[in-house]
This record gives structure tokens, sequence and C-alpha cells, in this order.
């Protein structure tokens, strides 16, 4: 269930429908100029795995193969970090993030932190001079 | 006596979790792949780059974060086999197909996710790959964009 809301309202970000801000992993935005920048943003979200899903993990773990369980839970961390992140430059008045990295990183037997960081720009409309 | 029926058990039962791991893994390492192969063919249409720029004069629109990820474990028998390729260094085969497999997975997903929203091109892929408990994560993720004018 959380896992559908968080990639929706990730998709929501995305397309810039309801919310303004722009995610990208590239310095600039098609066809806009940034205006301003307003300096690093991030998000980030520690997870610990579920028992139930570490059990059923283990079993898959003889025959090889995918672990959805763990393919989820780290979709839907990574998710709200993503959102954090966008969360953090709308609040700054950003239009876009840029730039954007994300890390993972293993913090116990069990736990692993998802990081997401970029620049939050104001945006203007590009000139037509190529 | 009991000790004994214990060692039969233990021992047993490893020989039959390496049997088990090397068929099952067989069968689903071919089937994945024949899979990524399948999906790779039909998604053939949609770009992908690492480089960081479109090239100068492209006309693109419509730049968002894409992203692709999935955790892959090894099968027993690969993992056994593998602790014991360890001990003397080397390539580790077991190990190469899997990160493989995780990498051309989690693109494929990247580009399902950019053909969903409508993009033609994915810009400035990186890959993060980390080890998760007993598997492995492989992300993918870019920049899709529109290609052509608005």
């Amino acid at each position: 269930m959380q896992s559908r809301a968080a990639s929706a309202s990730l998709n929501r970000i995305d397309s810039g429908k309801e919310h303004s801000v722009i995610l990208t992993n590239t310095e600039t935005v098609p066809g806009k100029r940034v205006v301003e920048h307003l300096g690093l943003v991030q998000g980030s979200t520690v997870r610990a795995k579920h028992v139930g899903r570490d059990f059923m993990a283990g079993l898959k773990n003889i025959v090889g193969g995918e672990l959805k369980g763990y393919t989820e839970l780290l979709e839907d961390a990574r998710n709200q970090a993503i959102m954090r992140m966008a969360e953090q430059a709308r609040a700054i008045g950003a239009d876009a993030v840029l730039n954007i990295r994300l890390s993972t990183s293993t913090i116990t037997a069990g736990a692993a932190e998802l990081l997401a960081y970029g620049t939050a720009v104001k945006l203007g409309e590009a000139d037509h001079a190529g | 006596m009991p000790a004994d029926v214990s060692t039969v058990v233990n021992i047993g039962g490893f020989f039959f979790l390496l049997m088990l791991g090397w068929m099952a893994g067989r069968v689903n390492e071919r089937r994945h792949y024949r899979r990524i192969v399948a999906r790779e063919r039909g998604l053939a249409g949609i770009l992908v780059f690492s480089d960081r720029l479109l090239p100068t004069g492209t006309p693109a629109t419509d730049g968002h974060l894409v992203l692709g990820s999935v955790v892959v474990a090894q099968d027993y028998f690969k993992m056994v086999a593998a602790a014991l390729r360890n001990l003397f260094g080397g390539r580790l085969r077991a190990y190469e197909s899997l990160l493989d497999r995780g990498r051309r997975e989690a693109v494929l997903r990247m580009k399902e996710h950019a053909r969903q929203d409508g993009a033609d091109a994915v810009f400035n892929v990186k890959f993060v790959t980390s080890r998760i408990g007993v598997g492995i994560e492989v992300v993918a993720y870019g920049t899709a964009v529109r290609l052509g004018q608005g």
C-alpha cells in the first residue's frame, strides 16, 4: 500500500502537474534556464528489514533470483528520500532540483540508509539563442 | 547415536540445498536472461546515454528523473562455489553474471518508467550498487527527456 502511495507521489512531483518542483540529474533542464542557485538540498531515510520479508528472502536465497520484498522496500525508501529532498526544495522556493545523486549505505546489519541530494534552483524560460 | 544422526541430517541437508540451488538457480538464471533479452528488444526505441548533456542543439522538453532498481540474490550452490573460489582468489564468474543481470534489469525498469512517462531518451545514466543482506541492489537513474520541440 505504502509503496504505491509513495511512487504515485513521486510521479506527481516528476510530472510537475500538481507540484512545481522538477527533478533531474543533469545540470540543466531542457527548455529552461537557471536564474538562481539556492544551494544543496537533501533527503534521507533509514530502513530496516521486516522479519517476514527477511524469512522469505532467506528461502528465495536458496534458489537465487530477485528478492521482490527487498526491491519494494528499497524503492519505497528511496522514493521517500527523494520526496523529502523535493519538499526541502519547495520550502526554500525552488522550481527544480538539478544534478541529483543517490547513494545507499549499509548502516548496521539489516538496515540501510538511502540518500538523495541535489542543487535547488530557480528557473526561467530559455532564450531561443540556442 | 543421536550425534551421528544429526551429522547425517546436517550433511544431507547441506547437499540437498546445494543440489536444489544448483538446479533451480540455473533455471532461474536462464529464464531471467530470456526475459531480459526479450524486454531489451522491446525497449530498444528508448535511447539511453551516459552522457552528461544532450548534444548541443538537440531540442528536448520535459526533463525529469527516472529510476529503476532491483535486488537480486545468488543461489545457494553459487554462493558456496564463490566462497570456495574466494579462498584462492581470481575471477568470481558467479558474481559477474549476478551483477550483469542486476544492471540490465535495473536499466530495463528505468526505461519502462521513461516509456510510461512518454519519454524518448534517458541522459546522464548512473548506477549505484550496494550489498543488501544476502543479495545486491542495483539502481539505475537518469534524466528522461522527450526529444523534439514540445
